[in-house]
């Protein structure tokens, strides 16, 4: 697809003169082109669909449209070997925790694009009481695909977007950023399937 | 209703008192129920079609059972309801029908009403610490903000039993013991078909419990629909089962229209018919492509898949979507068949007959397959008619369960085809029977697409919808059984309770019988012929 094909040019300029602010290295600079051309054709998603966009998730996969032609194939079912996880489907509030924990075993650099009605907003079930109104609320969304379901071609134009994004980020620079020692101990502290978090008490005596 | 049966009913019970009103119903009361049911359950009345939990304001919690008679395809709507709104308590029906045992979960998940002698009263769909039974009338949503907690899985379930005072005591009913092997699949698995849960206690490699633990796709649709007018839950229906959202739809509007009593006219009924079985088709190549995919033939999977495209382009030629159509409208449908619709699905089908022959040559035939599905997950024809799991996997263990057979809508009276039944009910014939259904669709749809009768597409409706009072139930075979539609109304624009008998609740109650001294390995094969999809289970 031609450059201006695509309808958010501004937004990608704005990220990359935000992102060669401080001026690149010619060396390093070169390097990250290489290994941002590489990666960018080489996204592998996870295999993670909650209800009707994941079917047109495998229809993207499958003969006719093929997200092969683009570096998409290797669906991956677990989150540590895959690069962005596509959130196809409602997002409840039984799930979230799971979609977030699902999340947080993904390796850096990580991606999320939200597919579709239910996952950009809560879609037709926003008004239900057990619906998430948009995983942006717990994720943070790089690519948004909207559609009730998104057309497949309309999913290849999102990957798409998904792979300018990531052509034009720093590779040396703060994609690739190793986390602290605080960062890693807070997070562990955080991890909430701990026994002493207050949410997780065995509530069933409590809400008789 | 024959009035025989109710006079029997009536006699067994003098206190039952017979409603008019839509369908009709016995009312029952509560402690003389379990006896009625149990005589019903002997008088041959084996299938608990729909169980629907109901919050009736002042008149209190109860529940409307809808029960059928496979031998002689006698129907009967019964209620019991108990004034109680602080602790409700109903006797549970799990002892006489399977089928109970998971919706009963979900009435106490939806409404707190407390099954006695049900052996896991645990909630089915939200998680345990949920504040609130979501569809009381007086529910408030603000009680449960979004939780990130992760959640924890109990190892055991509370049961209540009644004691001979009256009263009822709380006992705990163990799931796994401590030193048993328990292994997690799910709910991001992709052989789960989405976002089901298992947790499966194992002996070696083989199976010996499996915990089903549902909801992760629970959308509330049932609670979201009493607030929205007729035409507007139209929209929701095609979200349930999307692999039948024209059929989930036909049955909605079918249910709306038996309450109005209007009759959509021929042309309608037709269109209906074919986009049903164009459905099917898609649907049943779609379960193909992804059980080949689950069992590793990954090749299979894009044959599956790049017939499927035909279908969808039909499909999105006249109705503007390819996977969630939108077409039924309440007295019609929502535009009139594209010029070419008739002439595209005849050379569908006149593509498709070889490609079959070539998924048997490829597949069915394939020696890995046969070993893997021969003989593996065999579900019993009673053990079928108890869970109610109707569809593929109903009639692959020898019931004709078959909706369209059983009570004929729009033109099926009119068709001559077969119904596919098979005797083994193991995995192989769960397969075989899609397959064969696959070439039935194809026969009924050759019957009807050059006959379809000019008329008009769309009824003239009243801008604002209202159905008479009563309860209603109208129900359709889905792609994966039968899918039903039931709505008790009190005369306004909205309905005041719409339930969907799920087709894949059923299925996934039955998983535990079928996979229990099954490999765990098998368990993929089993989940992949029971075809169910998720967001219809939890809805």
């Amino acid at each position: 697809m031609k450059y201006e094909d695509f309808n958010d040019n501004e937004y990608i300029e704005r990220m990359a003169a935000e992102l060669r602010e401080g001026g690149a290295n010619v060396l390093v600079g070169c390097l990250d082109e290489l290994i941002e051309w590489g990666r960018s054709n080489s996204l592998w998603p996870l295999t993670f669909a909650t209800s009707c966009c994941g079917i047109e998730f495998m229809a993207v996969g499958a003969a006719r449209y093929d997200f092969a032609r683009f570096g998409f194939e290797v669906a991956r079912a677990s989150p540590r070997q895959a690069d962005f996880i596509m959130v196809a489907g409602t997002i409840t509030h039984k799930m979230a925790p799971v979609l977030k924990r699902l999340y947080d075993q993904m390796a850096d650099p990580k991606y999320v694009i939200a597919v579709g009605g239910c996952a950009i907003s809560g879609g037709p079930f926003k008004r239900s009481y057990h619906v998430v109104d948009g995983v942006d609320k717990i994720l943070p969304v790089d690519v948004y695909i909207p559609g009730c379901p998104p057309r497949p071609e309309a999913m290849l134009y999102g990957l798409m977007q998904l792979q300018r994004k990531v052509k034009v980020q720093k590779f040396f620079g703060g994609v690739n950023r190793q986390m602290g020692r605080e960062e890693y101990e807070e997070l562990l502290r955080r991890d909430l399937t701990a026994e002493g978090n207050d949410l997780n008490v065995e509530g069933e005596e409590k809400h008789e | 209703m024959n009035s025989n049966l109710i006079d029997k009913i009536t006699a067994w019970e003098p206190r039952a008192v017979w409603t008019e009103g839509g369908d009709g119903m016995f009312t029952v009361p509560a402690d003389g129920f379990h006896d009625l049911a149990g005589r019903l359950r002997a008088d041959g009345f084996d299938f608990l079609r729909s169980l629907t939990g109901m919050d009736w304001g002042e008149a209190g919690f109860g529940v409307v059972y809808h029960l059928e008679a496979t031998a002689t395809g006698e129907n009967v709507v019964l209620r019991t309801l108990t004034e109680e709104r602080g602790h409700p308590v109903l006797p549970s029906v799990c002892d006489l029908w399977k089928a109970a045992e998971l919706n009963e979960r979900e009435v106490f998940d939806y409404f707190g009403i407390r099954f006695l002698n049900h052996p896991d009263m645990r909630r089915l769909f939200l998680r345990d610490d949920w504040v609130g039974y979501p569809l009381r009338k007086e529910y408030d949503p603000e009680q449960n903000p979004l939780r990130m907690s992760n959640e924890v899985s109990k190892d055991s379930s509370p049961t209540y039993e009644l004691q001979p005072d009256g009263s009822y005591i709380r006992k705990r009913n163990v799931l796994f013991e401590e030193d048993e092997y328990v292994i997690n699949v799910g709910p991001q698995h992709p052989a789960t078909h989405g976002v089901l849960r298992f947790r499966v206690s194992l002996e070696g490699e083989i199976i010996k419990k499996l915990d089903v633990h549902c909801g992760y796709i629970h959308r509330g649709i049932e609670k979201m629909c009493e607030e929205l007018t007729y035409p507007q839950t139209l929209a929701l229906t095609d979200r349930l089962d999307y692999l039948g959202a024209a059929q989930n739809r036909h049955a909605l509007c079918m249910c709306i229209e038996k309450g109005l009593g209007v009759e959509v006219s021929e042309r309608v009924q037709y269109i209906r018919t074919i986009m049903d079985e164009l459905q099917r088709i898609d649907s049943h190549l779609l379960f193909f492509a992804c059980l080949c995919m689950d069992m590793g033939a990954l090749t299979a999977f894009f044959y599956g898949f790049r017939d499927r495209e035909k279908v969808l382009d039909i499909l999105e030629q006249t109705t503007g979507g390819r996977l969630i159509q939108t077409y039924n409208t309440i007295g019609g449908v929502q535009a009139d068949i594209h010029p070419d619709f008739v002439r595209k699905t005849r050379e569908f089908i006149a593509y498709m007959r070889p490609r079959l022959r070539e998924y048997h040559e490829v597949f069915t035939g394939n020696v890995i397959a046969q070993e893997r599905l021969k003989g593996t997950g065999v579900l019993t024809r009673a053990d079928a008619v108890s869970f109610g799991a109707t569809g593929g996997t109903g009639r692959a263990s020898g019931w004709a369960c078959d909706v369209r057979k059983r009570h004929p809508y729009a033109v099926y009276d009119k068709v001559d085809f077969e119904e596919v039944l098979f005797s083994e009910g193991d995995c192989f014939a769960r397969y075989m029977v899609r397959m064969r259904e696959i070439e039935q669709s194809m026969n009924i749809i050759e019957q009807l697409i050059d006959n379809i009768p000019e008329g008009e597409y769309q009824l003239k409706m009243k801008p604002v919808i209202r159905i008479p009072e009563g309860s209603y139930y109208a129900a359709v075979e889905g792609s994966r059984g039968e899918f039903g539609v039931f709505i008790e109304s009190r005369g306004d624009k909205f309905p005041y309770r719409m339930k969907f008998r799920s087709t894949g609740l059923p299925l996934v109650s039955c998983l535990e019988t079928i996979a229990r001294g099954t490999k765990i390995a098998d368990l993929i094969a089993i989940g992949g012929t029971l075809d169910y999809v998720v967001p219809d289970i939890d809805r």
